[in-house]
């Protein structure tokens, strides 16, 4: 993939919003990544930074900063599991060992079948409906082996 | 309980329409001060409410936007970020206003806004939140389309513009000059103060940077003035809160009091008390960030002063209940790894110290502790604070762990002594590794 027109388009609006280019590098990215199928390739990072008038490497640094943004192609679907002190001391433990038994992933890696990548990250934002976990940019709150096994299945 | 509330009556299914928005008296705050009062008059009226910030320090409104250079002599363009970041571990409260009622969060924009005379503002929110963003970017679009946002809002001379800013998932964007590093797409490094973002921020320019929660507040005191204001709370913490109650409770949520309201009764009353029948050992009081105090210190004001003087900090007022069976050990084994990941690296005493308290807690949970381990734990956070790098989220690490040294040394040793955790249970620990714990 290469920056299209599409994309283009929107940028240029989003550069009103901000009186310097740069500014829009990060909600550009997010652009970039979901068009991408989750990952940002060096040739985008590229294409982006040629966009913004930015050495590329000030693209890379800002992409390897921020953990919402990946570097490396994942799974069709991406479970992040929070593993946070609320959701901790509420079973994320028992969370992240379901969802690896469903999908066949480990923490941080991709089923064989390429079907899921699985992660934990840091707190959310959902500590009073924990644990929880964030599927393809969802939430999915209040889990037990049950729920879990529910929302996997139904993922197509 | 027949508190007065405010800040969540308006939730219903629909309420975050302009539509339902406006048939509650939305919009009618703005309207009323554009027509009848001038900027400075705003501030005042939120001076003389008392509001203090509800994204953590706690520092009063009306004197942060007063630090805002006079427009007469310093014509350079003016901004307001709105802090939506909310990534203190147990803490969801502003979700809940922007996801429910973010033409509420949009009003209080604007009159932050107009009082500072901003013409432009952010609101920086988190990435992962991606209700709360499409809320308010719908909510944005129909309070455009209505006039209210933008050229010559309500038909007054007062012009803004309000954009959505999405983050990427770095705890380290919601400190404020962080923030504004992100928001210029760069890293989010925090910036060495002074320069004070009132006369450096944004771009180099005059910028003020409040909670979600804070702007909230304001309509209300608009409309109903800030004798009303200061008639619920403390004297010297003003309003109602929202308080977000997790862990061991039986019914975890974020609940709307007056400060002042007693720890106990919040975990006892509005949270249903601790499940399981069991007894509350630990607590942190307004997220990981602030001192665990013990389940016996739980008869405490939720409120600034009270707090401190219970040797914590009311921060985001997030409690998090821990129950009886639980291991303060692991518990901070899971916070340490967390600052230890968020840390940006600037100031080595944040680097290196939360790399060390995050890898001495998890040897002395595993049953690998030394005995040495438990002063060089009180040496280490006191090497990384107070105010000793350029943001307080060393402080933020160091806080909890001394807490932790000051409460809990029992327990510590007690770890070291069998060279395990005395609450992991080993049945559980089959299924999910070594660190397992029962709940
Ligand atoms: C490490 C760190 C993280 C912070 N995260 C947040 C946050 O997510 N949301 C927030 O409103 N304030 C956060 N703050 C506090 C901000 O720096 C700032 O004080 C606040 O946004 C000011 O708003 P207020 O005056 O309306 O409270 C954080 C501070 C530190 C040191
Ligand atoms: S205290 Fe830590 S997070 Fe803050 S600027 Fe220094 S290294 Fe970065
Ligand atoms: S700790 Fe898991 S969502 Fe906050």
């Amino acid at each position: 993939m290469a920056l299209n027109n599409a994309l283009l388009k929107e940028f240029d609006e989003l550069l009103t919003h901000y009186p310097d280019k740069r500014s829009a590098l990060i909600p550009a990215l997010h652009r970039v990544q979901e068009e991408n199928g989750g990952w940002i390739s060096p040739e985008l990072m590229e294409d982006l930074a040629k966009y913004l008038d930015l050495p590329p490497v000030e693209v890379f640094g800002v992409v390897t900063f921020y953990p919402m943004f990946r570097i490396r192609p994942r799974g069709k679907h991406l479970v992040n599991i929070c593993h946070n002190i609320s959701c901790d001391l509420r079973g994320a433990q028992d969370v992240v060992a379901k969802v690896c038994e469903l999908t066949g992933a480990h923490p941080g890696g991709t089923s064989p079948d390429g079907r899921f990548t699985v992660a934990t990250v840091e707190c959310q934002g959902a500590c009073t409906a924990a644990p929880m976990f964030e599927l393809d940019g969802v939430f999915h709150e209040n889990l037990d082996d049950e729920r879990i096994e529910k929302i996997l299945g139904a993922v197509r | 309980m027949s508190r007065p509330t405010y800040l969540l009556d308006r939730i219903r299914p629909d309420s975050h329409t302009l539509a339902a928005y406006q048939k509650s008296g939305g919009y009618e705050a703005l309207r009323n001060a554009l027509k009848s009062k001038t900027p400075t008059e705003v501030i005042d009226v939120v001076k003389a409410s008392g509001l203090r910030g509800r994204g953590g320090a706690g520092f009063p409104t009306g004197m942060k936007w007063s630090f805002m250079p006079d427009p007469a002599k310093d014509k350079r363009p003016r901004y307001l970020a709105i802090n939506a970041d909310e990534s203190e571990p147990g803490t969801c409260k502003d979700r809940v206003l922007m996801e429910r009622d973010p033409h509420g969060v949009i009003e209080g924009v604007l009159l932050a806004c107009y009082a500072m005379r901003a013409s432009t503002a952010y609101i920086y929110v988190r990435g992962e939140y991606r209700e709360s963003y499409n809320r308010l970017f719908e909510a944005l679009r129909e309070a455009r389309a209505a006039g209210l946002v933008g050229r010559k809002i309500a038909g007054s001379e007062f012009s803004c513009d309000i954009w959505m800013h999405k983050g990427a998932g770095a705890y380290i964007c919601g400190e404020e000059t962080g923030l504004m590093e992100s928001l210029e797409g760069k890293r989010g490094h925090p910036r060495p103060k002074p320069p004070f973002p009132a006369m450096f921020g944004l771009w180099g320019q005059p910028t003020t940077v409040n909670n979600v929660e804070t702007v909230f507040n304001v309509p209300f005191i608009l409309e109903r003035g800030a004798d009303w204001f200061r008639s619920m709370g403390t004297k010297a913490s003003t309003g109602n809160l929202l308080v977000g109650i997790s862990g061991h409770v039986n019914k975890p949520g974020v609940y709307e009091v007056p400060f002042g309201v007693s720890c106990k009764e919040l975990v006892d009353g509005y949270a249903g008390g601790i499940w399981k029948g069991r007894k509350l050992k630990a607590w942190f009081p307004g997220g990981s960030s602030t001192g665990v105090l013990p389940g016996s210190a739980i008869d405490v004001p939720m409120e600034h002063d009270a707090i401190k003087n219970a040797g914590s900090m009311l921060g985001t007022a997030a409690l998090i209940a821990m129950d009886d069976h639980a291991c303060v050990v692991r518990a901070m084994e899971v916070v340490a790894r967390f600052y230890d990941h968020e840390s940006c690296g600037q100031c080595s005493q944040c680097r290196e110290g939360t790399q060390w308290l995050s890898q001495i807690f998890h040897r002395i949970e595993i049953g690998r502790g030394r005995m040495e381990d438990v002063q060089m734990l009180e040496d280490l956070a006191k090497s990384m604070a107070p105010g000793k790098t350029i943001c307080a989220l060393s402080d933020a690490a160091a806080i909890p762990t001394l807490a932790i040294v000051k409460h809990f040394k029992d327990e510590i040793e007690e770890h070291v002594r069998l060279a395990r955790c005395p609450f992991v249970d080993p049945a559980h620990a089959k299924r999910a590794g070594a660190f397992a714990h029962a709940h």
